[in-house]
Parts: structure tokens; sequence; C-alpha cells
């Protein structure tokens, strides 16, 4: 420790070079953080989802609609306690570009199934049941576009022709990190009415009594459907959330190799700029290792200061990311809701930190070391 | 009075390694600069050459993609019928009505799949002239036979022609494979609309494609498709209509070309800084000689930056041979337009390999212009001395 003023010096004496490796190495693992909280809140997206709950889908693919009656078939199914259902609107707010999810569904039982991850006041919740062209809108999309309650919004339909008004009752909030607040529901009767002779469920949501009996009332349900014209796809809301991350594709791959990339080349900048630093103290070394200093502490001398640069930048870069995205409320435009750096995350990053310092540190430290004096003090730059 | 450039490559050349790890800085950057573009180019092309300028895409009111439309039996007719519309020797329409679903099909290695299945008709291979079949045969009319696009086939576990493919209640003869120039039909399934229509989504098509009589009046036969009072259609440019699906992956993709590189960008000039002001601190009596000798301090500054420039040069001429190599590479994500998988392949084109050479030189001039001008400002007669 007695020693950490000539690391510090060593460091002061080219700040310029010391703030840019540092803030290289910053930057890099900011970026490097990024990336992988893209991975890591997909991931917890496929994993936040309930086990208790289940999707009933159609088999032929997801924009079928199943009938009506499957309703009261599936609430007698044993181990359901509660059904709900949705269709996904699909509408556009002035512009394509706004995109952001927006579905009808039966206000009062969507609202029941999904109390454990949003809340709103009980008096809005009333008021958006009983009107029938409100809608709820999460906070976060409130915020972008800048929604007051009360105010009418009207959405484009592409699936549903024509211009559909809604007028905002109710704001509610995710208690769960992974459920969305870039989104707008209003009442399934509205698209219903609209389109009588075509309109039905896209989706049911099962409510079990107890997450144990998931497989059975799958099969169970299936297998009711299966023969008819529409069969059924049944699962558990975590495996549907999942297989919905499985559709980015290899975006883990890419995010993955792009930080790989990324973190190496920092590593040669931070390396460089050791080495340089290294090189221009050969004779200074030569004139340590004469008034007594051992090898062993010059190499730790130079690796303290290696170490220094990176963790310094880790703290930096780590510390921006971890602080900037819950405060500019970064959620890609819903696709990524609760998008965080995880504490994982972080100790992955310093990891990589001290892999840099002794990386960018040892050929320098050890070329210290092994210098021997009288090489160093004849040596002319 | 300019100094020779040689003067600066020996330069470079003294002190190889950090040179070199400067350079192998900047090859890295571009490296995933070009494939960043690369990506966003691919599935730019694959949706393009999805569409011909000479057709039109006629969809209901208000459907923003195919997934969304519906035209009836009745209204795909009439606009199939209208005088637009061009015709094949034998006097039929080449108009093309069309059913589109996105299928969940067993996958090859397990799971499942979105895939878009098409109902066409025989005219789909007059209208959408890029389609081949390169393995196998068409289906057959009135079969329950398919045909499957070279780029999902093999992701597919029974995707081999010759194999039966399960979906919509039904096994279906895979006929054949077909190619259509790298676009998003390779990764389609068609089959006859007759044989799907009824299967899949009832008496209802989800678009009319048609090839215009006369390409240069499109606006016309848009106008007299959009006022036509029997029925509520937008008429599109086939070609504009399948690059607008791509926007919202495009600009993710761009988002994150932009993003990424950039702070990767910042880091390898603050890199080429400080190589650079090392390299004029280690050099100052060499630069006092050359001003000594009459070298203007403007020569002086411009041979340093033409040094910086020659290091990230040489970077960016690395980057481009280490992303050369992952063009053609095929990948496939979620069309989102479409909710279905698109394969597609990473395009590395000379106008993306000039960008990543011109974005290494943008960062050896900025990471060596305070290095250089430090250079051209060294006091002559102190540093001689």
């Amino acid at each position: 420790m007695k020693f950490f003023p000539l690391v510090w010096a060593n460091l002061l004496r080219h700040k310029r070079r010391t703030v840019l490796t540092t803030a290289s190495v910053a930057l890099a693992l900011f970026l490097f953080a990024s990336l992988r909280s893209v991975i890591t809140t997909l991931d917890a997206g496929a994993q936040v989802g309930s086990e208790s709950r289940m999707i009933v889908q159609s088999a032929k693919a997801i924009v079928f609609f199943l009938p009506m009656s499957y309703r009261e078939r599936l609430q007698a199914v044993p181990g359901v306690q509660a059904v709900t259902w949705a269709d996904w609107f699909g509408g556009v707010y002035q512009d394509p570009k706004n995109f952001f999810a927006s579905f009808a569904a039966d206000p009062e039982s969507y609202l029941d199934m999904y109390k454990s991850d949003m809340t709103m006041p009980a008096e809005q919740r009333a008021e958006f049941i009983k009107e029938r062209t409100a809608c709820i809108v999460g906070q976060h999309l409130m915020d972008k576009f800048g929604w007051r309650l009360g105010q009418d919004v009207t959405l484009r339909g592409t699936i549903f022709q024509g211009d559909w008004t809604f007028t905002i009752r109710g704001v509610y909030r995710a208690t769960n990190k992974a459920f969305s607040e870039d989104a707008l529901m209003f009442h399934y009767d509205m698209v219903y009415e609209r389109y009588p002779r075509w309109v039905e469920p896209g989706w049911y949501v099962i409510q079990l009594k107890d997450p144990s009996l998931a497989s059975q009332v799958a099969a169970a349900v299936d297998s009711m459907f299966k023969n008819s014209s529409d069969p059924t796809k049944t699962g558990t809301e975590r495996a549907f959330n999942a297989s919905f991350a499985t559709m980015w594709g290899n975006v883990s791959f890419l995010m993955n190799s792009i930080g790989m990339a990324v973190v190496f080349a920092i590593l040669l900048v931070a390396a460089n700029s050791m080495m340089l630093s290294a090189r221009e103290r050969i004779s200074e070394v030569g004139v340590l290792k004469t008034v007594g200093f051992q090898d062993r502490l010059l190499f730790a001398l130079v690796m303290a200061e290696a170490s220094t640069i990176a963790l310094g930048g880790a703290v930096v870069g780590l510390g921006a990311a971890k602080g900037l995205y819950p405060v500019i409320g970064f959620t890609a435009m819903g696709f990524l809701p609760g998008f965080d750096v995880t504490v994982g995350t972080l100790a992955f990053g310093f990891g990589i930190a001290v892999l840099l310092a002794l990386a960018s540190g040892l050929v320098p430290a050890m070329s210290a070391a092994r210098l021997s004096a009288v090489q160093a003090l004849r040596h002319v730059e | 009075m300019k100094i020779p450039i040689i003067y600066n490559i020996r330069s470079l050349l003294r002190r190889p390694v950090s040179s070199a790890m400067t350079t192998l800085g900047v090859a890295l950057v571009v490296g995933v600069f070009i494939a960043m573009l690369a990506l966003a180019n691919g599935f730019r092309m694959a949706l393009i050459r999805t569409g011909s300028p000479d057709n039109v895409v006629v969809l209901r009111k208000g459907a923003d993609s195919e997934l969304s439309s519906g035209i009836s039996r009745d209204n795909a007719a009439i606009i199939s019928a209208l005088p637009e519309v061009a015709r094949d020797a034998g006097g039929r329409p080449l108009a093309s009505p069309e059913v589109f679903v996105p299928m969940n099909l067993d996958a090859a290695g397990g799971g499942d799949r979105l895939v878009v299945s098409r109902g066409v008709t025989v005219q789909a291979f007059q209208v959408r002239h890029n389609v081949r079949i390169v393995a196998g045969r068409v289906f057959a009319p009135g079969r329950d036979e398919v045909i499957i696009g070279t780029a999902i086939a093999p992701l597919l576990a029974h995707g081999a022609v010759g194999d039966t493919i399960h979906f919509a209640g039904r096994g279906w003869l895979v006929a054949g494979h077909f190619s259509s120039g790298g676009s998003a039909f390779e990764s389609e399934i068609w089959g006859e609309n007759e044989q799907l229509m009824p299967a899949l989504r009832g008496q209802v098509f989800q678009v009319v494609v048609l090839r215009l009589a006369n390409a240069a009046r499109f606006d016309a036969a848009k106008e007299t498709l959009e006022k036509d009072p029997r029925f509520q259609v937008d008429a599109r440019r086939e070609s504009e209509f399948y690059a607008s699906q791509s926007i919202l992956l495009r600009q993710i993709l761009n988002f994150l070309a932009v993003f990424i590189t950039g702070i990767m960008a910042i880091g390898a000039v603050f890199g080429a800084v400080n190589t650079m002001y090392a390299a004029v601190a280690s050099r100052t009596d060499e630069i006092a000689v050359l001003l000594t000798l009459g070298f203007p301090p403007r020569s002086v500054l411009a041979s340093f930056l033409a040094e910086a420039a020659f290091l990230a040069l040489a970077g960016g001429l690395v980057g481009c041979l280490v992303a050369i190599p992952i063009n053609g590479i095929v990948t496939s994500t979620t069309n989102w337009s479409s909710f279905s998988q698109l394969a597609f392949q990473f395009m590395v084109t000379p106008a993306i390999l000039v960008q990543g050479v011109v974005f290494s030189l943008v960062m050896g001039v900025l990471g060596g212009y305070f290095p250089a001008r430090r250079a051209a400002r060294i006091p002559v007669v102190q540093a001689i001395r």
C-alpha cells in the first residue's frame, strides 16, 4: 500500500493517456453490459411467466380465432379456476413507427387474471369496466406519448378495419418486472360489436387451481378439441413466453459475438497503452532496480497500474449502464420490458476487467521485472 | 514541400507491436461495423427482392401486412377482371389471389417454427416471375401437395422432397423445393389456394397480386382500385410494399449498428490518440530536425495525420478481409410484420466495404489530428537542444 503514491504518480504522468485508456475500458464495459442485458432481459422474460396460468391458442397458428363457446367448456375442465380471453388488436397510433401492443380483452376477468402482475387504483378499475369505450394504458406508454387520464386516443385498425377511439380511464403499473407497461387494453365487446360475424377470442388464459395440474389440464383441453375444426395448443404462460423469446432467432449469439469483439478491441487499446508507458520508463526501471527495488515489487507496481486503469474503467462503465437505463426507461419499444443490468452481468463485467488488467499488464510487468539494471540504464530511447 | 510517406511507414514499422495493436483495434471495429451493415442489408434485400415494381399488391384498406388483410372471393374476382390487369397469351388475367397464414410447423431438431404458408394459383408463377422449382416438381392442382422454399426447407422436420408435412389437420406431400433469388418467398411454403383456403381461413383471400398491363400507369390503377365502391382496398407497388414490411426490424438493426460501432469507434480512436501521442513524444528530436531542414509545420502536421490515417486504413483493410467471409452466411429471425420466420443471408457489398474503409480513415484522422498538431508546434530550439 505504501507504494500507491508511486503508482498514482505514474498514472498522472500521462494524464491524457490514462484518461483515454480508462474511458475506453469504461465504454467497452458499458457496451458489454448493455448487450448482455438484452440477453438476460429476454431470458428473464422467458422465465418470469407464471406456471399457474396457461395459454390456450389455436393449434393451427396464432392468428386463428377460437370459438367463444370454448369459454364454458374450458371453465368446466377439472383443475381450472378461472378463464379469460383476449384478441391481438395491432392498432396504429398516428404512425406505424409508434409501435406498441394493443389488445381487446374481457375487462373484468382479464384484470382479475393479472391482478398479481399489475396494479391500478380501484376507482379507475371500476370506471374502466363500467364504460364500454374505455381503455387502460401502461404508465410507461402514458409517459412516452404524454397522454393524460380521461383523454381520447384514436387507433387505426390494421386487422380490424377502421378508426377506433378509446377514452383512457385507467393507468396501470407493472408489479412484475417482465409485464409490459407499453400496452393498451380495451373492451373485447368493442371489436365484437363491430364485427359480430367474424370476431372471436384469439386466445384464452386459464388460471389453474394448482400449478402441478398444468400438464394434466393441457392434455385434457387439447384432447377435448382435438377433432374439432379448431384444435387447440395449450401450454403454461412461461413456456409461451419462452417460445416468444426464441423467435428472435440467434440474437444471443449475435450479441455475444459482438460483445467479445468489443472486449478484445479494448484489450488491445489498454495493452497498447500499458506497453507505451512501460517503454518510456525503461531507464527509470533501471534506476529503481539500482536503488534496490526487487523484481517482484516492480512486477507488482506495473500490474497495480494496469489494474487501476481496468478497474477504474469498469466502475465507470458498469456504473453508467446500471444507472442510465432505469433513468431513461429503455425498453426497446416494449420488446424488452424490465430492461435492467443484472448483478450477474456486473459481476461478469468486473471479471472481464480483472482479465483485462492481467492481460494488459502482464507483458510490460514481466519485462520490467526481468530487465537487468545495466541493460536498462544503457537503453536510449 | 511534402515529407515522403515512406518516412511514416518506416516509423510505424519501427514499433511493430504498438502499430499492430492499434491497427487490430481499428480492424475489429470495422469488422463489426461491416457485419452489422451486412446483416441489415441482407434483411432488406430479402424483402425488396420479394417484390417487383411492375406488380401491385392489393390489401384490405388499413391492413399493414398480408397477415392482417382479408379480401373476399367475389372482390378478388372483380379485381382480377379489371382492364388495368395484364393478360397472358391465353387471355387470362395475370392476377394471383393468395391465402397467407403463418403456421406452427415442427422444426428440424425439435420445437416448432412459425412459417408462412401461401396458397397460390398457377398464375402466381407468371406474376412472380423469379420463382423457380429447383428440386422435384410443382404441386399438382387438386391434390394435398406443397412446395417449400429453399431457405426454410432444411429448418423443417419434414421438409425434404417426398416427405409428408402435417399442418391444418392434414398431411401434405412435399412435391418440390423452390428458389426465388434470395427473396422472402424462400422462407415460405406454397400450395394451391383452393386446397389451402378451406383448410386454413375459410372463404377469404389475404391478398391479390396483379401485374399491370402498363407499369407506367400505376397511379391510375391505384386510383381505380381504391375508389371502387364495391370494395375497400389499398393498392401498393409490390416492391415498395415488401420494403415497408422490414421497417421495424431495420430500425432496430440500424440503431444497433450506430450504437455499438459508435461506442467501439470512440474506444478505437482513443487507442489511436494514445499511440500517436507516444509516437510524437518519442520522435520529438526527429521532428525538430525536419523543421530545421525547412519543412513547414503544415507538412509535419500533414505527415503525422497521414501516418495516423495509414495506421487506421491498414486496420480498415484488415477489418474488410475479416468480415468478407461472413458474406452468404444464412441466419434467420422473426419478421414481426408477418409474425413468421424469415431466413436471409449476410450480404457484404462493395458499397459496405467502402463505407468500412472510409469509417477507418475517419477514425484515423480523428485520432491523429491532435497529436499531429502537437508535432507541428514543437518548439525547434528546445527540442533540438
